[in-house]
């Protein structure tokens, strides 16, 4: 194509090209310019990081003074293994861990459960059953010096609760525990599906656990409002922003419910992204959800406290992005996520392995996991500014429509009764897979391209080690749960039993009885339940 | 005897919640002129070829995507034997390592699309193979 | 499409009739696809049907029908009766594929082999249900299912069929979706028997149930002996302790039953079932000898343009057709 010149300035140069959409759906132009962010007054509506509405960042320095925490998943099925890694990564420089769970342990069962045979440590989680289990995956760390994510849902006031004991075993003062629990209720419904009961006693329980942190452990964050998992069912970079944050906001309309007052619980409230490959629409989705979050918590729920105004997130790299075939350009695929996250400026960031798509990872691809953030943060320069992008005609334009779109969705979602409303309707699982179905209609039909995937696949499958996961494991947890359960006090249980009965039909904090309940040698499955008897079991209705 | 549709029951089974895939590939299947019923969650090997009998399925559709995999794959080969579902295919989709496929086709299993595959691969193959397994 | 071991017609009848659930749900495949020994087959199944409980329910997508079923089959099963059902659900009217998702709200009964549950596609057919259900419900009879539920597509205005086909006819409706003021525009609140408000702790139930009973009482012919009863419902609660409604609506069920034995109605009803079944048949036999006889002949075509030329009309042509095969 002829270069422009003087004389065919009025020809468009970019008239017959095929339009290009991102995964939100916006249309990309092939240019952007000052026409684009006409209408945005970068004092008011961009700012200074650390200040109102703090598009920028939540922190007025950044990453200058203090770099994003580097916190890893490290977990494998015995608590033993796990404890292992957890020391391994904190000696390779990661301040921040991630503990998952097994599936039983997410559905709330035992591992002696009859319907836990067989998946007992399975994906890369640990079997959380009791508080011994707490004491051999926490050994030998600092409680008061590492930061501890609990991947943690339905079950998170257990393990709250024995987290708690622990800590008080070791004189470890609640106070100084940092760290943070998943504990949202609410994406279980619309995405992940590891939930037990209803949104009502949910709530409750979520509140309670938010109270209880407020009171006792202010470092540690009570809840991270998901995202990631809407997106890997399929949600768009737009549902992810727009339904988390509606979720947000009906957790803080719960808080007050509840009785506390906003600027007591809203800056325990923080959130968790997933990032994916289109590092530009990723950074808008972030610098747009602080401005919504800062500007709804001043001008909607009144906040006074900056703290409650600040939107802090978690990120993690897409999983789903990752593909089994030629598995290093994961190595790449990473890297770009990691590095938009960065520049999207995330609180704290945890990068995959490359061999994520098949098995849990090895020591060696974790390293690599490891380092890119490390050379992210001393080579690339990335971290050497505060919210590099602002200014570009681009991102301050997909900023802008990101957060016009969001508002979309939240008058779509309040006309419809609101976020619990919709759940049992089922609107956000309609617009979820409804996202997964197109995705997957754009990859078949090559409107999308996956390198190695749909384009410059060669067949070749990469040697990969892979990790093993010990086959006596299940049997070995199993004798050592039923040798736990047998010598307890009997009796001081059945009492605990009935305490938490009693508290979860009445009124009172659930936490308490759950931290004496567990010190007594409760199981995580008999705790759970006890309150699925209280509170009921929420079974999905609309599925399509 | 022929028949008009193909019948395929797609579910998950045990513990994991991960819907998106099937849910995906009913989807798909019902594009590609097929009666899909839907199972979803949470089944087990014996509802999963009950319904397998009572809808005179022809194929079998699993998703796997927390390592379930060698677990459940024989349990369900046995389940279909035991009930006489000798010209029932079952295949599988979801993410597993590589080297676990031979040993999930020596279980029993007919076939297995990982991560990436394309409609066109697993509505071919169940085009192709679908009436001959055990044919006489 | 796809070949398999095919047992002879009278073997997959014989094990019909001993309660084989392979067996029926084989002989479901050949009625579905309306294949040449299907008639047959019935021919033989026939004698052996009649004497079951058939229920119908309708009503729209989100209503809870799928919710009560599940419900109901628990107590019928309580009551040790075996159970059939069928769900009807659409087929895309563009792959003619379809996605039957209706077995999954009846996850209480996986495994117990005293249930026998069917998804149909309705294959384009209207009315409500599968071209073949008539003919699967005879066959769950035959199976020797007591009591056999039928779940319909939906509940508009084509949703008829269910009327002829069911004894006891429900209708599900909720308050406030606009369901009860399109169900009695459309009449259909004259066809059910009983009527389930479901979702019955839902503001404006109160007011949904007078304005029901009300339109009952001043609208219904009383001489036919029957008022529509209308039952509020809870299906759906997290604790099971919750569900409210289930137990008096098995009773408004047995009361229809009871009702329709002791005054005979159930002779007119199951006349009206037969008088459905013989018009299916005869249509679908005429059609069939009629396009046996017209295909590959390029007569159709022949007459379409004719009519197209203004040199006959639909009437005209299907007069000549007729008397050509049908010798009228």
């Amino acid at each position: 194509m002829p270069q422009d010149t003087a004389a065919n300035t009025n020809r468009d140069p970019f008239a017959g090209i095929a339009p290009v959409k991102n995964l939100s759906g916006f249309e990309i132009n092939p240019l952007y310019g000052p026409e684009d962010v006409k209408g945005i007054d970068f004092e008011l509506d961009v700012g200074l990081p650390g200040e109102y509405p703090y598009v920028r960042g939540v922190y007025s320095t950044m990453y200058r003074v203090r770099p994003w925490t580097i916190r890893q998943l490290g977990s494998l099925g015995p608590p033993g293994e796990a404890n292992k890694r957890i020391r391994q990564l904190v000696g390779m420089g990661a301040n921040g861990i991630s503990i998952c769970l097994d599936m039983p342990t997410i559905m709330g069962r035992d591992s002696d459960d009859p319907l836990a045979e067989g998946e007992v440590g399975c994906c890369g989680g640990v079997a959380i059953d009791t508080i011994q289990d707490m004491r051999e995956l926490l050994a030998g760390i600092e409680l008061d010096k590492i930061s501890i994510n609990f991947v943690s849902n339905s079950q998170s006031a257990v393990i709250l609760a024995m987290f708690c004991a622990l800590a008080e075993e070791r004189d470890v003062p609640w106070n100084l525990l940092t760290g943070t629990m998943q504990n949202d209720a609410l994406k279980e419904y619309q995405a992940q599906k590891s939930y037990y009961f209803p949104p009502r006693p949910s709530m409750r329980l979520i509140m309670d656990t938010i109270s209880f942190c407020i009171r006792n452990l202010p470092r540690f964050n009570p809840i991270s409002i998901s995202g990631y998992h809407l997106a890997s069912a399929g949600a768009t970079p737009l549902q992810e922003l727009a339904f988390t944050l509606a979720n947000g906001f009906t957790y803080v309309e719960e808080g007050i419910k509840a009785g506390m007052s906003v600027d007591d619980f809203a800056p325990r409230l923080s959130f968790f992204f997933k990032v994916h490959n289109d590092l530009f629409e990723n950074v808008a989705k972030f610098r747009a959800a602080r401005r919504i979050w800062g500007r709804t918590m001043k001008e909607k729920f009144g906040a006074k406290n900056p703290a409650s105004w600040r939107f802090r997130v978690h990120t993690q790299t897409s999983g789903s992005s990752l593909t089994a075939q030629q598995m290093e350009n994961n190595i790449i695929r990473t890297t770009i996520q990691a590095l938009s996250a960065v520049m999207a400026g995330t609180q704290s960031l945890h990068t995959n392995a490359f061999d994520e798509a098949l098995s849990i990872p090895t020591p060696q691809s974790e390293r690599v996991a490891l380092r890119t953030q490390q050379i992210i943060l001393h080579e690339s320069g990335a971290a050497s500014t505060i919210d590099p992008l602002a200014g570009s005609y681009y991102v301050e334009a997909l900023t802008k429509q990101m957060e016009e779109a969001c508002e979309k969705y939240f008058q779509t979602i309040a006309e419809m009764g609101g976020v619990i409303a919709c759940i049992e309707k089922g609107y956000f699982q309609r617009e979820i897979a409804e996202s997964a179905f197109r995705y997957q209609r754009s990859l078949e039909k090559g409107e999308r391209i996956i390198v190695g995937l749909n384009k410059y696949a060669d067949g070749e499958e990469s040697q990969i080690l892979l990790r093993e996961l010990d086959p006596e494991f299940e049997k070995n947890k199993v004798a050592a749960l039923k040798k736990y359960k047998e010598e307890r006090d009997h009796d001081l249980l059945r009492a605990k039993g009935e305490e938490l009965r009693a508290v979860c039909t009445g009124r009172d904090n659930v936490m308490p009885s759950l931290i004496s309940a567990v010190r007594a040698g409760m199981t995580l499955g008999e705790a759970i339940g006890h309150m699925r008897d209280i509170f009921g079991v929420y079974r999905e209705q609309a599925i399509f | 005897m022929s028949k008009e549709k193909i019948k395929v029951i797609i579910s998950k089974v045990g513990l994991d919640g991960h819907d998106r895939g099937a849910k995906v590939v009913a989807f798909l299947l019902r594009e590609a002129g097929m009666e899909v019923v839907y199972l979803g969650m949470y089944q087990t090997p014996e509802s999963i070829v009950k319904a397998a009998i009572d809808e005179d399925a022809d194929v079998i559709g699993l998703s796997y995507l927390s390592g379930e995999h060698l677990v459940f794959t024989p349990l369900i080969v046995k389940e279909m034997k035991e009930k006489g579902l000798d010209d029932v295919l079952f295949v599988a989709g979801g993410s597993f390592p590589p080297e676990d496929i031979p040993m999930m086709r020596a279980m029993g299993i007919d076939e297995v699309f990982r991560g990436g595959s394309l409609t066109e691969d697993f509505v071919s193959y169940i085009r192709n193979h679908v009436g001959k397994k055990g044919a006489e | 499409m796809s070949r398999r071991k095919s047992p002879s017609p009278e073997e997959l009848v014989e094990k019909l009739l001993s309660g084989d659930r392979r067996a029926a749900a084989r002989l479901i495949t050949i009625i579905e696809d309306q294949s040449d020994q299907a008639n047959d087959m019935m021919k033989m199944i026939f004698p052996h049907t009649g004497r079951s409980m058939i229920i119908g329910l309708t009503g729209s997508g989100g209503s809870g029908k799928s919710t009560l079923i599940d419900h109901l089959i628990g107590r019928f099963r309580a009551m040790d009766k075996k159970v059939g059902v069928v769900a009807v659900d659409p087929s895309s009217p563009f792959s003619g594929g379809a996605l039957l998702g209706d077995r999954i709200r009846f996850q209480s009964h996986a495994i117990d082999d005293g249930v026998f549950i069917r998804s149909m596609a309705s294959r384009g057919y209207l009315g409500g249900l599968a071209r073949g259900t008539t003919d699967v419900v005879r066959v769950m009879e035959a199976m020797g299912n007591d009591v056999i539920i039928i779940e319909t597509l939906g509940a508009g205005q084509d949703e008829i069929d269910i009327i002829h086909l069911a004894q006891t006819c429900i209708l599900i409706l909720t308050p406030g979706m606009g369901d009860d003021i399109q169900a009695m525009k459309a009449g259909i609140m004259e066809i059910a028997d009983i009527i389930a408000l479901n979702k019955a702790d839902l503001d404006k139930a109160n007011l949904c149930l007078s304005s029901l009973e009300t339109s009952i009482h001043y609208g219904m012919d009383k001489k036919k002996g029957w008022l529509p009863r209308v039952v509020p419902t809870i299906a759906f609660a997290s604790k099971s302790t919750d569900i409210r409604g289930v137990d008096e609506l098995v009773q408004a069920i047995m009361d229809h039953q009871a009702y329709l034995h002791e005054t005979r109605k159930i002779d007119e009803v199951r006349n009206k079932r037969i008088e459905q079944e013989l018009g299916l048949v005869f249509k679908d036999e005429v059609e069939k000898v009629v396009f046996a006889g017209i295909k590959g002949t390029g007569k159709k075509r022949q007459y379409i343009e004719s009519i197209r030329a203004g040199k006959s009309d639909p009437y005209s042509v299907v007069k000549e057709v007729l008397s050509t095969f049908l010798r009228v």
